[in-house]
Order: C-alpha cells, then sequence, then structure tokens
C-alpha cells in the first residue's frame, strides 16, 4: 500500500477497554485470584498477574506453590478450587504477583499404585513441564538438587525485527555440530562471555570464514550437568553429564548456558544468538531429546512428569515399571495422545517463539513406538510433526535408531519431510579410507547420495558425516584403533567398540613425521569425500582443526578435556585452511549438492550426470580389492558445472585415464591431498592446469578433485598439443 | 530507583539511579515516555544504575522504539561494566549509541 495513501479508519491510539477477566473474583490464601485461562499450558503474563495452568489425566487435585525469587520455602500454597477446573486443566490467574520476583512449582494428588503405573506424591514440589525458565541452575556444575528446580515465569516478547527462519534449501546445508559451552568456555577462545550463547554468537565471525550454513546445537534445554554415578578412576571426582541428553525441562533454554543466565535473561540471550546467526546466513537446528527425562527409572529423582501424570508421561510395563528403550531408565510416552500434544506444543514453542529453523531427534525411533513399546508402521507422533503448519519449513532430522534395536536409517517413517542421521555413510566412509577390502562400491553409493536408501526422497534426507559428537573426533579417528574410555569410570566398557578407525601405524599421538603426514592426508581425504557427497554434509564443531579427545570415543561425561582449544585453530591453520576451502568449493559447483533434472546423455553426447570410471576412463572396477573410486558430476546449463573426484584408498599409487572433460571444458586442479599442504588445495576459481592433461597420478591414500573449466583457445591449444 | 532530568543547551540528561526492575520499571516507562515526547536530544546517564532486569531491558528498548518513531537521539553514558556485559548478550547494545560519560553523550548529540 502506498504510505502516502489515508488509512481507511481513524488509527490514532484509543484507549483500550479493559478485559472484563482482569479482575479477580476470590480470595485464596490472601491471594487475589480468579478461574484461569486454559490456554497456553504453562506460567504466562497477563494484565495485572499470571496465569496458571497445568493438565493431569490421573490427578485428583492440584496446588500451587508459590516461592519468593530464592527461597527454599514457599511462601504461599494455593489449593485449585474445582470450579478452577476444566476436563483435566487446572488453571488459575492470580493477580499482583511481581513476574520477576516470584517462582512456582505444583503438587499434584493422586494414587500412588506403582503397581498401576501411577506415582502420585502431594508432598513434594514439582516442576511445571511447560515452565518457559527455571530457578537453581544459573551456575554450570552448582544446580540445585533436581527435585528443588522450580519455574520462572518470563517475558515472551521480543523485538525481532525482520528475522524470521532462514528456510535455505536443505541440500545446500553445511551442518556444524557443536556443543554451546564447549564451543567457547576454553581460555583460548578469546570471546567475553565464555562458554555461552552470547559466547557462541562472539564466534560468528569464524563460522562464517569457515563456510557453514548451519549449526546444530547439542541440547540447550535444562537439564542436571552433576546427573552421573560414576567418578573419575584417577581423581575418584565425580562426572558430568557434560552432553545433556537428559532433559529436565524441554521449554527452558538451559540457564548455565546463559551469560545472563543469573540476572534471567537466558530467553532474550538465546534468541539475540538465533537472530544474529540468522543475519550471517546460518541457520539453527536443536538437537531434542524427546525419548526420555531425567528422571530415569523408579530409582531416580522426582521432579515432574512422574509425580504429574506418570502413566500418560512415560511408557510403562504391564506391572508398572519403566520400559527402557532409551538405554536411561524410562521412555517418554510419545504416541499416547497427550504426550503427542506436549511435545507438538514444545516444538512449537522453538519454532515459533524461539525462530529456529530446524530440528534434530535424539533416538528417534522411539518416537515411532507405541505405548507398549511396539514399532508403528505409522507413528502418530511423526506424522504429526510431518504436517503441522508452525513446523512446515522445520528441518526435520531422525536419528533412526534406539538403544533397544531398532535401526531404521533409511526406513524411518519420514511422509517426505524427515532427513536421518546417514549411519551408514559413516561407517562406509570410514571403512572405505582405511582402505578395507570391498568397500569402493557401497562408497559409491553414499557418494551418490544413497539412493539405496533415499531413493524417493532424494539426497536431501540422507545427512552424511564422518564424526559426531558421539564416538572419535575426526583426529581420534586416525590415531587409535581402539577407544580409550578409561577416564569414563567403567573400565572401558562404555562407548561403541565398531569405530572403523585406524591409527595410521601408532596408537595415540605421536612425532614420526611419516605417521603425522598420513594423518594429515587421511584427515582430508575424509572431509574432501565428505564435501564433495550428495546429501548433506555435516561436520563436528574442531574436527577442523584437529581436536583431540585422547582416544575417548564417549566424552559425554567429561567438561574441560571436552572443550574446543582454540590454540588448535593457528596450530592446525593448514587443515583449517583446507576445510575451508573444502566448503567453498562445494557451495561453487551446485553439481554436488543438487541432482540435475536431465540425466540421461543428451544429442550432443554429454556425459550423464554422474559417470563412474577407474583407471581406465568409463571402466570402473567394482571387485572387493579395488580401493579406487573415481566418480564425474556434471550438470549441462549456460555454465555447465563438472567436478571430477579420484579416491585412491589403497596403499599404492595409482595411475588413471581421465575421461575427456565435457562441453569443451578442460581439466583442472583443485585440490591433491597428496600433495604437500598449501599446495594440496586452492581457492575455488584459481584451480591450475594439470600437469599431464589427460592422465592423473593419485598418490597413495590420496584424494584428488579436478573440475571441469573453459579454457581461452590458447590454453586448450597449449593442452591439446 | 530514582530519576532525575536536568537540560544542557537542548539536550535531556536523564539519570536513572538504583535498580531497574519490574517494580521499577512501569514509573521508569512513563517518566521517559514523557520525556521523550518534550526532548529530542536525551542522554540517559546510567553510571548509578545498579542493576537492570528483564523488565529493565524493555524499558530501554521501548525508549528506543519510542525514539526511533518520533527521530530522537538517545545515548546511553556510564554504563557498568556487568549492565553492558548484559546489554551485548541480548543484543540490545546493538539497539544504542553507548559512550562513557554524560560530557561525552551531550558533546555528541549537541554537535
Amino acid at each position: 500500500m502506498n504510505s502516502r495513501t489515508e488509512p481507511p479508519y481513524d488509527t490514532s491510539p484509543a484507549p483500550w477497554l479493559d478485559r472484563i477477566d482482569a479482575y479477580p473474583t476470590q480470595h485464596i490464601c490472601g491471594f487475589q485470584v480468579r478461574p484461569g485461562r486454559l490456554f497456553p499450558f504453562g506460567a504466562t503474563e497477563v494484565p495485572s498477574g499470571i496465569n496458571f495452568s497445568i493438565y493431569s489425566n490421573h490427578a485428583t487435585s492440584v496446588v500451587l506453590v508459590l516461592f519468593r525469587r530464592g527461597e527454599a520455602e514457599p511462601m504461599a500454597e494455593l489449593p485449585f478450587p474445582a470450579s478452577f477446573r476444566i476436563g483435566s486443566v487446572f488453571a488459575m490467574t492470580v493477580f499482583g504477583l511481581e513476574l520477576e520476583e516470584v517462582e512456582y512449582g505444583y503438587r499434584v494428588a493422586g494414587p500412588f499404585q506403582p503397581g498401576q503405573g501411577h506415582r502420585f506424591e502431594p508432598a513434594r514440589i514439582l516442576l511445571d513441564p511447560y515452565a518457559k525458565m527455571l530457578s537453581g541452575g544459573q551456575t554450570w556444575g552448582k544446580l540445585r538438587s533436581p527435585g528443588a528446580v522450580r519455574g520462572l515465569v518470563a517475558y515472551e516478547d521480543f523485538d525481532w525485527e525482520d528475522d524470521g527462519p532462514l528456510q535455505l534449501p536443505y541440500e545446500d546445508l553445511v551442518i556444524y555440530e557443536l556443543h554451546v559451552r564447549g564451543f567457547t568456555r576454553h581460555e583460548s577462545s578469546g570471546v567475553r562471555a565464555a562458554g555461552t550463547f552470547a559466547g557462541l554468537t562472539e564466534k560468528i565471525p569464524y563460522l562464517r570464514q569457515l563456510g557453514i550454513n548451519c549449526v546444530e546445537l547439542m541440547p540447550v534445554f535444562e537439564f542436571n550437568e552433576l546427573d552421573n554415578v560414576y567418578t573419575d578412576p584417577v581423581s575418584g571426582l565425580p562426572l558430568w553429564n557434560y552432553w545433556g541428553y537428559s532433559p529436565v525441562s524441554f521449554f527452558a533454554p538451559k540457564a548455565a548456558y546463559a551469560a545472563t543466565g543469573r540476572q534471567g535473561m537466558q530467553i532474550e540471550e538465546f534468541k539475540n544468538m538465533v537472530k544474529q546467526l540468522h543475519q550471517a546466513g546460518i541457520e539453527v537446528i536443536l538437537d531434542v531429546v524427546f525419548n526420555h527425562t531425567a528422571e530415569g527409572n523408579e530409582k531416580g529423582p522426582v521432579i515432574s512428569f512422574r509425580g504429574i501424570d506418570n502413566k500418560t508421561f512415560y511408557m510403562m510395563a504391564p506391572d508398572g515399571s519403566y520400559l527402557n528403550f532409551s538405554g536411561t531408565g524410562n521412555t517418554l510416552n510419545c504416541n499416547h495422545p497427550v504426550v503427542r500434544g506436549f511435545v507438538l506444543d514444545c516444538l512449537r514453542h522453538w519454532a515459533g517463539e524461539f525462530h529456529v529453523d530446524g530440528f534434530r531427534f535424539d533416538l528417534a525411533s522411539i518416537l515411532g513406538r507405541a505405548p507398549d513399546g511396539t514399532p508403528l508402521s505409522n507413528p502418530p507422533l511423526l506424522e504429526t510433526l510431518a504436517h503441522d503448519p508452525v513446523l512446515r519449513n522445520c528441518k526435520l532430522i531422525a536419528e533412526a535408531w534406539d538403544a533397544a534395536g531398532i535401526y531404521q536409517v533409511g526406513s524411518f517413517p519420514s511422509y517426505h519431510r524427515w532427513s536421518e542421521w546417514n549411519g551408514r555413510y559413516r561407517d562406509a566412509i570410514r571403512r572405505f579410507i582405511k582402505g578395507d577390502d570391498g568397500t569402493a562400491a557401497e562408497m559409491a553409493t553414499r557418494l551418490a547420495g544413497s539412493a539405496d536408501l533415499y531413493e524417493r526422497r532424494g539426497a536431501a534426507a540422507s545427512v552424511n558425516f564422518i564424526t559426531a559428537h558421539d564416538g572419535f573426533t575426526l583426529r581420534d579417528l586416525i590415531s587409535y584403533n581402539e577407544k580409550h574410555n578409561e577416564a569414563n569410570g567403567e573400565q572401558n566398557q562404555d562407548g561403541d567398540n565398531s569405530n572403523n578407525s585406524w591409527n595410521c601405524g601408532h596408537e595415540g599421538e605421536t612425532d614420526d613425521p611419516e605417521i603425522q603426514a598420513l594423518r594429515g592426508r587421511q584427515a582430508r581425504n575424509a572431509l574432501l569425500l565428505l564435501l564433495t557427497s550428495r546429501g548433506i554434509p555435516m561436520l563436528q564443531a574442531g574436527d577442523e582443526a584437529g581436536r583431540t579427545q585422547h582416544g575417548n570415543n564417549n566424552g559425554y561425561c567429561h567438561d574441560e578435556p571436552s572443550w574446543f582449544d582454540w590454540s588448535l585453530v593457528q596450530s592446525n591453520e593448514s587443515l583449517v585452511r583446507f576445510t575451508r576451502l573444502a566448503i567453498a568449493f562445494r557451495r561453487a559447483h551446485p553439481v554436488l549438492c543438487h541432482v540435475p533434472q536431465a540425466e540421461p546423455p543428451d544429442a550432443a553426447g554429454a556425459p550423464p550426470g554422474l559417470s563412474w570410471h577407474g583407471q581406465r576412463a568409463w571402466v570402473a572396477d567394482w571387485s572387493p580389492q579395488n580401493h579406487l573410486l573415481a566418480a564425474m558430476f556434471y550438470a549441462a546449463g549456460p555454465v555447465p558445472d563438472c567436478v571430477f573426484i579420484a579416491a585412491n584408498a589403497d596403499w599404492r599409487d595409482q595411475a588413471l585415464e581421465l575421461p575427456a572433460a565435457p562441453g569443451g571444458l578442460a581439466w583442472q586442479l583443485f585440490a591433491d591431498t597428496g600433495l604437500e599442504p598449501p599446495a594440496e588445495i586452492c581457492e575455488p576459481g584459481a584451480e591450475r592446469p594439470l600437469a599431464v592433461p589427460g592422465q592423473l597420478n593419485v598418490k597413495a591414500r590420496s584424494t584428488v578433485i579436478l573440475t571441469g573449466r573453459a579454457v581461452s583457445p590458447a590454453t586448450h591449444r597449449d593442452e591439446e598439443s | 530507583m530514582e530519576l532525575n532530568k536536568s537540560t544542557q543547551g537542548n539536550v535531556a540528561v536523564i539519570s536513572v539511579s538504583g535498580r531497574l526492575d519490574s517494580r521499577s520499571a512501569p514509573a521508569a516507562q512513563v517518566y521517559l515516555e514523557e520525556a521523550l515526547d518534550e526532548y529530542h536530544l536525551v542522554v540517559l546517564d546510567l553510571g548509578q544504575m545498579l542493576s537492570l532486569s528483564s523488565a529493565g531491558l524493555r524499558v530501554l528498548l521501548l525508549t528506543y522504539r519510542q525514539a526511533d518513531r518520533t527521530g530522537t537521539s538517545v545515548t546511553l553514558a556510564g554504563v557498568r561494566p556487568d549492565t553492558r556485559e548484559v546489554l551485548t548478550a541480548t543484543g540490545f547494545s546493538n539497539f544504542f549509541a553507548m559512550v562513557d560519560t554524560v560530557e561525552d553523550g551531550v558533546k555528541a548529540l549537541a554537535e
């Protein structure tokens, strides 16, 4: 509309008419109250007061417990009168409360009949599952006892200006998985707000320079970092629950991850981080844990769900014991209609209120189980999330397995919406690079987008990775044959035994220059294959700089040893540069991300969109003893795009005859991991002609990337002569 | 919390002392709204502001929005380090010019 056009009605401010429900109707315990509004669930600021709403299908009565901020003993306990209840929702508006001065919880009464699945204990004060902020965990490592965590009422306004989710195409993503605390907590990070959301915001220039366009944050919901029964076998000190895959709350960002957590501004700080990342063109995906809670089994702490409606929120065996598909003691009853609603409310909150761009679901196969644990072919929760209007443009990524035997990589119920962590990609690339027999053919399939798994959904369904938080770092993958988890306090029994790793000739750190050089090549081979594979590449933060956990492949329980030491960015500058250039190359060559529309050869004899080669052009060797993989990606068009990849995982050099570069292009060398840095890679666009046109010598355990570039007639003649 | 206003030429200097939190925020908001109606060059002296809560942040942001609408310039002066950290971590610092002293603020606005 033209701004000079007169509005069709008088828009000058007029006094608001007060709501007729903005007044108390009665007193309880000296507080002015009235029957509350059922929606939204949780505690919400309303005119002149706070509205509290909580549901429980099996509770007989509920008491709202109010605290002055920071005090251990309640200032008041307000029972919900019967008339404040509709269905099984209890709602009350309390007037005159100062939003920033109260904490709250609930006492919930009902049967205590564990055999029937009911565990009501009105003596306990419980956390509201819908609490938007929590008190008691503002400082890392100093959580109040889990049963004494209270809800805080949050301002839910934020000045987003024109921010919104970025909606980058799946195919264009380069994901960077990081731990909010570990990313900047190390003193070498150089940020003001170390180990926090604000610290991550300060590192945006680094992320931009690296070239990634999506960060995947390991759990940021409130969790108890002290929740670990094991101790360090050397020091005897308790170990941590550092990763945080054990939610205390599903709505509240972790206060200890906020520089302003002590001021109760973790929500503002988180939102500002998202806003600033978006301004830098970087999406935010949250790693979310909906398969279990921090309450564990019947021996675990009573925090929230167990005392609010145990039988609804958890999967129970017929004898009332907890079904454990998560390996942690309990399993959230995800496909119970009430819990489905809860999960949906939560995700809508993060997508709508926090503008996050997507979610990665930990042990997502559990979300496809029925209340009795049976895997469902058409799980209502997964279908709901796939079609929800608020989540319509959110990336949904499944860790498509669980801790009780379901492995659904390639078969996760996707509704054409869900992508998956492609565990088979990880296994294939590791085995190929280490030189296992019989792996070239599968590596070819994975490089091409894993059509065996995702033919219908396309390569965007495949999140490709070499390493993730769970397992070795990249540096450790090429430095250790075996896991070294002794410090985890379980006699090295924890963590995966199937790592497909190779130490290159010595277990652990070494000053042997040959082994160091080989490891340098192996790291580059892995990164280069990952970043030229179709699908969505995901890097683990720190891998670009050679971060090590000294062979520990299950670092969930270590705080300081897990931090990203930023001095590595200087000392391993050449690997950081290599990663940056390989990402830039991917982004400069859409043929690596997008399957061209027309694959078949055209009349002019152009090659197919993807072709396989070997020591001889057009002749691929799929025999088990072959360790050479050569592929040509080609997309015709006004500017033809062509990339040739030759990965030699053999211990011998291999000479290749090159196919002619199509479309009048000539091959130029982008990367050769067999060369000494910095000659092993170049800026995209600065590729150089081959030493011998038409031929390629790929050194032992090396990968070469060529690109077809238009050449001037003079250069062309030179190459022909 | 206490609010005081003085003028230096055509610049209003408003000092906020004490705690800007949910108790004091509504009064501060009314005070600042009226001051911004009257003056178009404003230095907010936060040198004596002991703490700032979420409600306080909102007062500052509403002040910024009002200033933006009416073409008023607002500069924050003497922001204490802990407050500055909060403003930076939450992104609110992006909305304001910040100077060390009231004199710097008056000088910058008067130019």
